[in-house]
């Protein structure tokens, strides 16, 4: 397959409109990462207010423990979500009873400054124990599949997959919030957390649970990254950007707004990488600012900010 | 008539002490090294930092971890103005100051749409933006940075001892200079009002407080300092590249931590921070990550259960206070008549 692609032995300097559609095609599934990176922050901040500073070092430590269970019992990083979902939620549940429920209140900075200090230690703590170099998930060979769709136009089997996922996890979070007990009591706390502790629901349990879930997405999106690309201790902070780039362009506290917001940025990042290597980062940030400077309240806004 | 009185008997004696000790500092080339020198530069840096990360986060309820970006700016805005327009190095200083402040502006009326803690985040992809810009400027080394050409160095003074002395009076001058501005803000009306904003932004507003107005005009200040001390740091560095000056570790998580430990909301807190911060890094810093995470660890417990730092827990307990910025109403005895 490689070298069939047309573009690798394209010598005109412009690019045919297939090409660009195929670019944007590659932006699109990307995106579908981006908006699992975007889903759990937007579900903790819906539920509690919070935002964690150390959402993207979270995805990068389930990134490691995948990598971890990969390897001590020989199984496929698929497989291994298996293992890494229930192992950080539990987490996630702990986080919030220990430490997270005692920065909630009217100030705003315990919350920042404690996730921030987490960041920092998990960053400093995966950097001691696997060391700087980047590493990489094998998928075997699923990794490369591919198939045609018309002349010109490829799909990789597992930006399909990871893309297929990323809607069935906002999708899964969109019934769970407005289909099930747990949802109601999500947004029973949401909309006024005193009240909801008169009703009965014990806020830090329901606080905890958010958190539980938001690190189960997070597990998710963690395996699917380092099965997409190499990846090291220090590349948590991008992902937790990316993901807050992808809330805000979809508009606060709209789940399906996320995946909308994420595939902007990728097609953006997509796009902008055609341009100039150094783009693709740019061209993802200032997407996302020029939709500040004109929509600051996102493309499918729910709750205001 | 005098009704409101700053001062206090500790500060009073706060004030001797820490002019004894600028004098003491200011003639530390006559009795430091290299080496002290070197370091002590390096500390009066952080000290500015995090009071102007006090001003923003402490004070205005401004709570950025991008601040990065205007100390990343004033260091490449010195190196344009030294490498490409010939300006000395230490007129730069001011120069980068002014075009930071001004880039504030426009950047706050983008990042003031978001509040509370996604105002932090996108004061961060701010900094990004900054760092990736700077990587496409090709004259200023592009992605791998560039050093300050021996010329422009040697125009600031012809031995590199007067150098080394001229560089330490800069920052000991230019942190008096920004605490001294902080100081008198803080004395003045305005800081009445930021207190009074610290305290309940609610209560500020509704007591006639412009809060929005007051808020911009911190955080372009704070631009305007940070810009200058970023440009300083450079300059004592002698070499930039985008990952070092827009670095989040070194102009953000370490002056947080610094701020927090010290007791943020205070302007002494910054100081003490700095000191104990330094301690630390003399003493641990061979431990490498084990000693950031030590340094997380620290400022999560000291949050949690200390949320006003060390100063905060020494100033409560024996009412101390370094410089005279509270505000005492002095009962006058003459006025006679109880009502």
């Amino acid at each position: 397959m490689p070298g069939t692609r047309p573009g690798m032995t394209n010598e005109r300097p412009g690019r045919s409109g297939m090409q660009w559609f195929n670019i944007i095609l590659q932006g699109v599934l990307i995106g579908g990462l981006y908006a699992m990176f975007a889903a759990g922050l937007s579900l903790i901040f819906g539920v509690m207010r919070l935002v964690n500073i150390a959402h993207g070092d979270l995805i990068v430590l389930a990134a490691y423990l995948a990598l971890m269970v990969t390897h001590a019992l020989d199984v496929s990083p698929l497989t291994s979500l298996l293992l890494v979902v229930p192992v950080m939620a539990m987490i996630g549940y702990t986080l919030q009873r220990g430490l997270l429920n005692r920065t909630l209140g009217d100030d705003l900075l315990p919350p920042l400054l404690v996730t921030f200090g987490l960041s920092i230690i998990i960053q400093n703590g995966l950097l001691e124990l696997f060391t700087a170099d980047s590493r990489k998930l094998q998928a075997g060979a699923i990794e490369v599949q591919a198939f045609q769709v018309t002349q010109g136009i490829w799909i990789g089997v597992l930006p399909l997959i990871q893309f297929m996922v990323a809607v069935s996890v906002i999708a899964g979070l969109e019934t769970l919030f407005y289909r099930t007990a747990l949802g109601r009591a999500f947004r029973a706390t949401s909309d006024d957390q005193a009240v909801a502790q008169l009703m009965g629901l014990d806020t830090r349990h329901v606080f905890a649970l958010a958190m539980a879930l938001s690190l189960a997405v997070v597990a998710i999106a963690g395996v699917f990254l380092a099965v997409r690309a190499n990846f090291d201790p220090a590349i948590g902070p991008a992902r937790l950007i990316f993901g807050f780039e992808a809330v805000v362009i979809g508009g606060l506290g709209s789940m399906w707004g996320t995946l909308v917001g994420g595939i902007v940025l990728g097609v953006a990042q997509a796009i902008g990488a055609q341009i100039d290597p150094g783009w693709q980062l740019l061209a993802g940030h200032l997407v996302f600012l020029a939709v500040l400077a004109v929509r600051p309240q996102g493309l499918f806004p729910k709750v205001s900010g | 008539m005098r009704l409101v009185e700053h001062a206090t008997p500790s500060s009073r004696i706060g004030v001797l002490l820490i002019g004894g000790a600028l004098v003491v500092l200011a003639f530390a080339p006559y009795w430091g090294d290299r080496q002290t020198l070197r370091l002590l530069a390096e500390m009066f840096t952080f000290v500015a930092l995090a009071s102007l990360w006090n001003l923003l986060a402490g004070y205005a309820g401004l709570v950025s971890v991008g601040q990065q970006a205007f100390v990343g700016l004033g260091g490449y805005l010195l190196f344009a103005l030294a490498m490409l327009l010939d300006v000395h190095p230490i007129a730069a200083i001011p120069i980068a100051g002014v075009i930071g402040a001004l880039v504030a502006v426009p950047v706050a009326a983008l990042i003031f749409r978001l509040r509370g803690a996604y105002f932090a985040i996108v004061t961060w992809v701010v900094a990004e933006v900054f760092r990736l810009l700077a990587a496409q400027i090709s004259v200023l080394g592009g992605g791998s940075g560039i050093s300050l050409p021996a010329s422009v160095v040697q125009a600031m003074a012809p031995t590199r001892q007067m150098r080394e002395f001229e560089t330490y009076w800069l920052a000991l001058g230019l942190t008096v200079l920004v605490l001294a501005v902080i100081v008198a803000l803080l004395r003045s009306r305005h800081g009445l009002a930021l207190t009074a904003i610290r305290d309940n932004e609610l209560a500020a507003r509704s007591n006639g407080i412009k809060v929005g107005r007051l808020k911009l005009a911190v955080y372009v200040v704070t631009a305007f300092g940070t810009s200058m001390i970023g440009a300083l740091i450079f300059l004592q560095k002698l070499r930039i590249s985008p990952d070092t000056a827009f670095g989040v570790n070194d102009w953000t998580a370490f002056v947080i931590f610094i701020t927090v430990i010290g007791g943020i909301g205070r302007i002494e807190g910054p100081v003490v921070g700095t000191i104990i911060f330094f301690l630390l890094r003399q003493t641990l810093s061979d431990l490498g990550s084990l000693y950031l995470l030590m340094m997380g660890a620290v400022a999560i417990v000291v949050m949690l259960w200390a949320p006003k730092g060390l100063w905060g827990y020494i100033a409560e307990r024996f009412s101390w206070q370094a410089l005279p910025l509270q505000r005492h109403l002095v009962l006058q005895k003459e006025a006679g008549g109880k009502p």
